[in-house]
C-alpha cells in the first residue's frame, strides 16, 4: 500500500476588537437585540457611503507586521459580488488582487522540531450578517448586527502536513492575536473562525492532489477531528481507485464526519472589481518602522526568555506564554515571591482548573499576583500546608481576600506546637489501636492511615512533617 | 455564416443567473449582441500603449487615507430598520429558507 502525505492550508477569519464597525459607526458589541446595531451604511441602503475605521486598519497592519508580512505599497478595496441573504449590499467589501499584506510566516513546533508555515496573505474585509434557519417553516431569519464588523482574513500556504500541525498553527496564531490585543479570538462567539483546504498525495509526489474545502469547525478540536476524518476519507477513496471531487464539505460535529454541501449550479463567480466608494490607502515607511518597533514581545520570544531567565521547562513555558494575561501574572508574582517553578505549578494546576471551570481569563478575576505570592509565602514559612492553600484558593479567587486574612479569620494556621500535637496524636492512637499495632508489626502503610486520621482531626492544620516525626518516635517501629 | 460573436447563449444565461434575472429567448439574443458590442468597445483599450502609465485603481487616486475615528454612534431604531422588510418577525428579517 502506498503512503500518503496530507497537505493542508488554513484560512482564518478574525474579528478585530474595535468599538464600531469597519465602515460605519454601529457598535460591534456581541449579543445586542437583533438588527439594533445597523444603519444605512451596513444595511446597504441607497446613497450611503462607507468610511474606513482607522483603528481596524491599524490593527490589521499591526497583525500583518507581527506575522512578518510585507505591507502592500498601495492598499485598495474590492467588491466581491454574490447574492445571499446575509449580505445586504449583495457585495462584500473585501480585498482581491492587492491584499493589505503578504508573505509572512508563523512558526510551529511539530514533533519536537520547529517548522515555518508561510502566511500567503492578510486582508481586511467586512463580516456578513447572521442567518438562523427554521427548516419546518421554510424560512430563515436575518440579523445584520454582525454585518460590517471588521474581519481580518489570514491565509496560510499549503505548508501544513498534519491535523496536529494545523491545530498548533491556530494555537500560535491565536496567541499572537491576543498578545497584540487586536481580537478576543472567542471561537464560541465567532470572533475567530477557520476554514481548511485539504488534499492528499502519494509520498514524494511533487504536484498537489485534488482538494476539498472544509467549513463549520467551531473549535481547535473540531479542526483537528475534521481534518483527520477528511484525510482518511480521501486516502480511502484513492486506495480503492476512486476519484476525489473538488467540493466544499461541512464538518458535522455530532456525527463526527464531513458531508458534501449541495453542489452549486454555478461555480463561484464573484466578479471582483475595485470598490469605487473607498479611496486607496498607503502606510509610509516611517510609520511601518515605528509600528514594528512598538510591537509587544510575542509568545515565542517570551517563551525563550522564560526558559532561559526562569529555568522552567519547555512545556511550562509554552503554556504560560500562550496567554499574555497568564504570562504577565506569572512575572508579576515572581517580583514578590522569587520561585518561578512553584508559581508555574500553581498557575498551571489549581489556578488553571479554577479558570477553566469558570471560563474566565485571569485578568478578569479578583485573584491578584500579590495574593498568590502571599499564599506561597505562607506555605514556605510553614504557616499553612499546601493542602490548606488549595482549600482557601477558591475563596481568594472569588472574593479577592488576602490569604493571610482568610487563614486568620478561619483559624487555619498550621499547628506546629509539639505539645498540642502530641496530645492529639495520643488520642488518635487510642482510637486506632489496630493500625498502630500493624505499623509496629512492620506494615508501613499503616503510618499513612494514621497521619490521615490526625489530619482529619485537626482539619488539615497539623504540620505533616512534625506529625510524621512524632508518630514514628512514639510508635518506635522499624 | 459562422457565429463570430465572442458572447454565446450560455454566457448570457450565466450572467443573467448571477444577476438573478430571467430572460426570454428574444432577450437573450438582444443581450448577446449588446454585450458583444460593449466587449468590442472595451477591447479598444487593449490597443492603447500604457508602458509609461501607472495603473489607476481609483479615479480620485490622489486622495488617500480617508479614515473615521473608531467611535460607536447611535444606530437606526429597529422599527426603521425593518420598515421596508416584506416579511419580519420580532426584530428579525424573514427570508425564504436558504439551507436544508
Amino acid at each position: 500500500m502506498k503512503n500518503y502525505e496530507v497537505v493542508i492550508g488554513l484560512e482564518a477569519h478574525v474579528h478585530l476588537l474595535t468599538e464600531s464597525k469597519a465602515f460605519c459607526g454601529c457598535s460591534t458589541k456581541f449579543g445586542l437585540e437583533p438588527n439594533s446595531s445597523t444603519c444605512p451604511v451596513c444595511l446597504g441602503l441607497p446613497g450611503s457611503l462607507p468610511v474606513l475605521n482607522e483603528k481596524a486598519f491599524l490593527y490589521a497592519i499591526k497583525t500583518a507586521l507581527a506575522l512578518r508580512c510585507t505591507i502592500q505599497d498601495l492598499i485598495k478595496f474590492d467588491r466581491k459580488n454574490y447574492y445571499y441573504p446575509d449580505l445586504p449590499k449583495n457585495y462584500q467589501i473585501s480585498q482581491y488582487d492587492m491584499p493589505l499584506a503578504y508573505d509572512g510566516a508563523i512558526e510551529i513546533e511539530s514533533q519536537e522540531s520547529k517548522k515555518k508555515i508561510r502566511v500567503k496573505r492578510v486582508h481586511l474585509e467586512e463580516d456578513a450578517g447572521k442567518l438562523m434557519h427554521e427548516a419546518e417553516k421554510g424560512v430563515s431569519y436575518v440579523d445584520f448586527n454582525r454585518a460590517g464588523i471588521p474581519l481580518l482574513e489570514i491565509v496560510s500556504e499549503p505548508d501544513i502536513r498534519s491535523p496536529e500541525d494545523a491545530s498548533a498553527y491556530l494555537v500560535n496564531l491565536k496567541a499572537i492575536l491576543k498578545y497584540l490585543k487586536v481580537s478576543d479570538c472567542n471561537m464560541e462567539e465567532g470572533s475567530l473562525r477557520c476554514d481548511a483546504n485539504i488534499s492528499v498525495r502519494p509520498e514524494g509526489a511533487k504536484s498537489l492532489g485534488v482538494k476539498t474545502e472544509l467549513k463549520n469547525m467551531n473549535s481547535f478540536k473540531a479542526v483537528r477531528d475534521a481534518l483527520s476524518y477528511e484525510a482518511e476519507r480521501q486516502i480511502d477513496l484513492l486506495t480503492s481507485g476512486e476519484k476525489i471531487q473538488q467540493e466544499t464539505r461541512l464538518w458535522d460535529e455530532a456525527k463526527g464526519l464531513t458531508i458534501a454541501m449541495r453542489s452549486k449550479e454555478d461555480t463561484q463567480d464573484y466578479r471582483y472589481f475595485p470598490e469605487p466608494d473607498l479611496v486607496p490607502f498607503t502606510v509610509d515607511k516611517n510609520k511601518i518602522d515605528q509600528m514594528m518597533r512598538s510591537l509587544p514581545e510575542l509568545p515565542q520570544a517570551k517563551k525563550k526568555r522564560f526558559i532561559s531567565d526562569y529555568s522552567i521547562s519547555d512545556y511550562d513555558a509554552s503554556v504560560l506564554t500562550r496567554e499574555a494575561d497568564i504570562s504577565d501574572f506569572f512575572e508579576a508574582t515572581i517580583k514578590t515571591y522569587n520561585n518561578p517553578k512553584e508559581i508555574a505549578n500553581w498557575l498551571l494546576g489549581d489556578i488553571a482548573s479554577l479558570l477553566n471551570a469558570r471560563k474566565v481569563s485571569i485578568a478578569k478575576t479578583r485573584l491578584k499576583p500579590g495574593h498568590l505570592a502571599e499564599m506561597l509565602e505562607l506555605i514556605h514559612s510553614e504557616e499553612i500546608s499546601g493542602k490548606i492553600a488549595k482549600e482557601i484558593l477558591p475563596e481568594v479567587f472569588e472574593k479577592g481576600l488576602s490569604p493571610k486574612e482568610i487563614v486568620r479569620q478561619k483559624g487555619l494556621k498550621q499547628i506546629k506546637d509539639t505539645g498540642e500535637l502530641i496530645s492529639i496524636i495520643e488520642l488518635v492512637l487510642k482510637e486506632n489501636e489496630k493500625s498502630a499495632n500493624d505499623y509496629k508489626a512492620g506494615k508501613k502503610n499503616a503510618l499513612m492511615f494514621l497521619v490521615g486520621q490526625i489530619m482529619k482531626k485537626t482539619k488539615g492544620k497539623a504540620n505533616p512533617k512534625i506529625v510524621n516525626d512524632i508518630l514514628k518516635n512514639m510508635l518506635g517501629g522499624k | 455564416m459562422p457565429d463570430t460573436n465572442p458572447i454565446d447563449k450560455k454566457t448570457v444565461e450565466h450572467v443573467a443567473r448571477l444577476a438573478r434575472i430571467n430572460l426570454s429567448a428574444q432577450e437573450i439574443g438582444l443581450y448577446k449582441k449588446q454585450l458583444a458590442d460593449i466587449l468590442e468597445y472595451i477591447n479598444k483599450l487593449n490597443k492603447v500603449d500604457v508602458k509609461n502609465t501607472l495603473p489607476t485603481s481609483h479615479p480620485m487616486g490622489k486622495i488617500k487615507n480617508v479614515f473615521r475615528k473608531d467611535s460607536a454612534k447611535k444606530s437606526l431604531p429597529v422599527e426603521d430598520v425593518l420598515r421596508n422588510a416584506p416579511n419580519k418577525k420580532d426584530s428579525l428579517f424573514v427570508v425564504p429558507k436558504i439551507i436544508g
